[in-house]
């Protein structure tokens, strides 16, 4: 899919911080978790950008206030050159019916009492104007067959499915507003392997027949390397690598990256001693009091004393073709042997 | 502590021909007031020490109560086994009295579990609960036992150990939760681990971290390691065979190479063209197609012809046998030779 000109969603210089308070009676702020610091990106109509990274790196989070169900603390989400970050009322509204969310879980994102033809044509409440009363239930009935279900079974109720069918009731209710974005974060970390091929493939195939940009966030290197067309890397708030998936994938450039790629098991055995591996020591930081300079100097086996000084920003380094945060940034493959 | 007599309990050393655990044929049973729900039906694997076997399956394939059963943890009832046997260095578990089965239980085969948070008790300390391991079953004193917690914490590589063993389990990180429950397992040098997917709550750098240190401590004492999991990227890593469950029974049997080179069984076959690679960038996707089978209400015949490409009218009939492809492979499969060659259109 090539990338048209305008970008759909530009994020820039977003930040999301959590205080921290102490005291029960008088509140006083004594920090914050910086959950999302700083991140910037473009998406494109019918591209999918990848978001990896560890438990605790902000990629959730990143996805709540690219959502609106987060207000950043500062920077700027823009939908087609509209501000959806400090809109509220009838705009958030008009807003949002332009970038849906498919969630983690299958199990716990449904509502049990509520039979799955009214899971799927909830939004059409919301949204009157999509669909008038008469249409809902014929539209409802369209969509199950999109995502592979039976349109007959729009009585029934979440219990009567399995996982990867209640995953295609969430891609299905994410899909009625017809938007143009859709931000699933980890849609498939919660299925069997042998279900998870058969909702990736559901979900590229829908990307190809609405023209859908994705925001595919899960700490599964091997599925986003799969889905998508770029791919940003995120620690401790920050993104620290940005680029295409070859980019990423076969010449990363952060040692984080790199950390993180050789650290994915590969589902062959031959050669498996010869597999280059950098054991990361220890635990990332807390995100409520990052190092100085390069947050990622704690761990870092090339960190020297300007990372502590100075934060590297996230852009083209020489030698790369892609965007790194690295005073030291330099391609290396360490997915492919020999 | 009762005493037990020395006959019943398996000797040390002296294998002969008898591997170090054995299950053979065993089933295993739930009766519950929706019908009988058939968890494990004719499961036969063998470990020799140290030995890495890989027992991969989806959920509901009957991978993790096998395991139970070998340590003797599942609830009876609703369990109930009904046949098969689990030999320990030539002695069968199942016949043994409770006493005698929990002198092997945690002492002779240890076992860790996915979620270390809820294995842990949150109001002890690490060190407690670590230690404990050596007040129970060596009759250590307090001081003694504590010690002994952080030799092994340090074993397993928990910086600052002297400083941390009085730390509650919700002080420490996923990896370092795993890490204690790595040390409570390993504390009486058992000879047999069973680790059920003791990283897929894990992060893979952590990952990493939490395989390299089974394998170093299997390098060091030797011991056979069962790992149960989902994850045919795990299993390629570390493995040295590899049985394949699906429906309660073992498809598939296998030395690590020859698996993934060369399945025989269309299940292994599709999971492997199901799983997107690190390593390319792939086209689509081959999904299996369908849902894996409702224990209480299985298929006839081969539990996976519902949903196999290779099906004929034979397998809906009768349920194939796992029966030998060559010395060391065997699959349960009418047509293991078309997969094998991947004749298929």
């Amino acid at each position: 899919m090539a990338p048209t000109s305008e970008p759909i969603l530009e994020v820039r210089d977003l930040v999301k911080h959590f205080p921290l308070t102490q005291g029960i009676v008088v509140k006083r702020q004594i920090g914050a978790i910086k959950a999302v610091d700083g991140v910037s990106f473009d998406l494109h109509r019918g591209e999918t950008l990848g978001i990896v990274g560890e438990s605790g790196c902000g990629k959730s989070t990143l996805a709540k206030v690219l959502m609106a169900l987060e207000r950043p603390t500062s920077g700027s989400v823009k939908i087609k050159g509209r501000e959806i970050a400090h809109a509220r009322g009838g705009e958030l509204k008009r807003m949002r019916r332009n970038i849906q969310m498919v969630m983690q879980d299958p199990y716990t994102s449904l509502n049990p009492r509520m039979t799955v033809g009214d899971i799927i044509g909830e939004p059409y409440d919301i949204h009157t104007e999509v669909a008038p009363r008469g249409d809902r239930r014929k539209k409802v009935q369209e969509l199950l067959e999109v995502v592979g279900l039976n349109p007959d079974h729009i009585n029934r109720y979440p219990h009567q499915f399995s996982g990867g069918q209640r995953q295609r009731i969430g891609i299905a209710r994410g899909l009625a507003l017809q938007p143009e974005i859709i931000v699933c974060d980890e849609p498939v970390s919660a299925l069997d392997v042998s279900i998870q091929a058969q909702v990736i493939n559901l979900l590229e195939r829908l990307q190809d027949e609405f023209n859908l940009a994705y925001i595919f966030i899960a700490h599964d290197l091997s599925v986003v390397r799969h889905i998508a067309d770029r791919v940003g890397v995120m620690y401790l708030g920050k993104l620290v690598e940005l680029g295409k998936d070859t980019e990423v994938y076969d010449k990363p450039a952060h040692p984080y990256t790199q950390a993180l790629l050789s650290a994915v098991p590969v589902p062959d055995p031959e050669g498996r001693e010869l597999r280059e591996r950098i054991i990361l020591q220890g635990d990332p930081p807390s995100p409520a009091n990052p190092p100085s300079g390069c947050r990622f100097r704690t761990r870092c086996w090339k960190a020297q004393e300007i990372c502590a000084e100075e934060e590297p920003l996230l852009q083209i380094r020489p030698g790369t073709a892609h965007e790194s945060a690295c005073h030291f940034a330099e391609t290396h493959d360490v997915v492919h042997i020999g | 502590m009762k005493k037990t007599s020395p006959e019943v309990l398996p000797a040390e050393g002296g294998l002969g021909n008898e591997p170090l655990l054995a299950v053979d044929n065993l089933h295993v049973e739930f009766r519950t007031r929706a019908g009988v729900v058939h968890a494990v039906n004719g499961v036969t694997y063998s470990l020799n020490p140290g030995e890495t076997l890989a027992v991969l399956g989806e959920s509901g394939s009957g991978k993790s109560v096998t395991a139970q059963a070998i340590m003797g943890i599942l609830d009876m009832p609703p369990a109930v086994i009904p046949k098969g046997e689990i030999r320990f260095r030539g002695t069968d578990l199942l016949k043994l009295s409770e006493d005698a089965r929990s002198q092997v239980r945690g002492q002779r085969i240890a076992m860790v579990f996915q979620d270390a948070l809820s294995s842990l008790n949150p109001v002890f300390t690490v060190g407690w609960q670590i230690s404990e391991m050596f007040r129970v079953h060596r009759g250590m004193g307090k001081k003694e036992a504590l010690t002994k917690a952080v030799e092994l914490m340090d074993r397993v590589r928990i910086p600052a150990a002297r400083q941390r063993v009085n730390d509650y389990p919700h002080q420490f990180s996923g990896g370092m939760r795993q890490r204690i429950m790595i040390a409570m397992s390993i504390a009486l040098d058992p000879e047999v681990l069973i680790a059920d997917e003791p990283t897929t709550a894990l992060d893979v750098t952590v990952q990493a971290q939490i395989m390299e240190l089974l394998a170093e401590l299997q390098r060091e004492s030797n011991m056979g390691l069962i790992l149960i999991t989902h994850d045919l990227g795990v299993v390629a890593d570390v493995a040295d065979k590899i049985a394949v469950m699906y429906g309660g029974r073992i498809v598939e049997n296998a030395p690590v190479h020859d698996i993934y080179k060369t399945p025989a069984h269309p299940y292994t076959k599709g999971l492997l063209e199901s799983i997107p690679r690190v390593d390319q960038k792939g086209q689509d996707l081959y999904a299996i197609k369908g849902m894996p089978p409702n224990l209480l209400d299985m298929p006839t015949g081969c539990a996976f012809h519902p949903r196999c490409p290779y099906r004929q009218d034979i397998c809906v009939t009768e349920a194939p046998a796992l029966s030998g492809i060559s010395g060391t492979r065997s699959s349960a499969c009418h047509y293991w030779r078309e997969v094998l060659d991947g004749t298929h259109e």
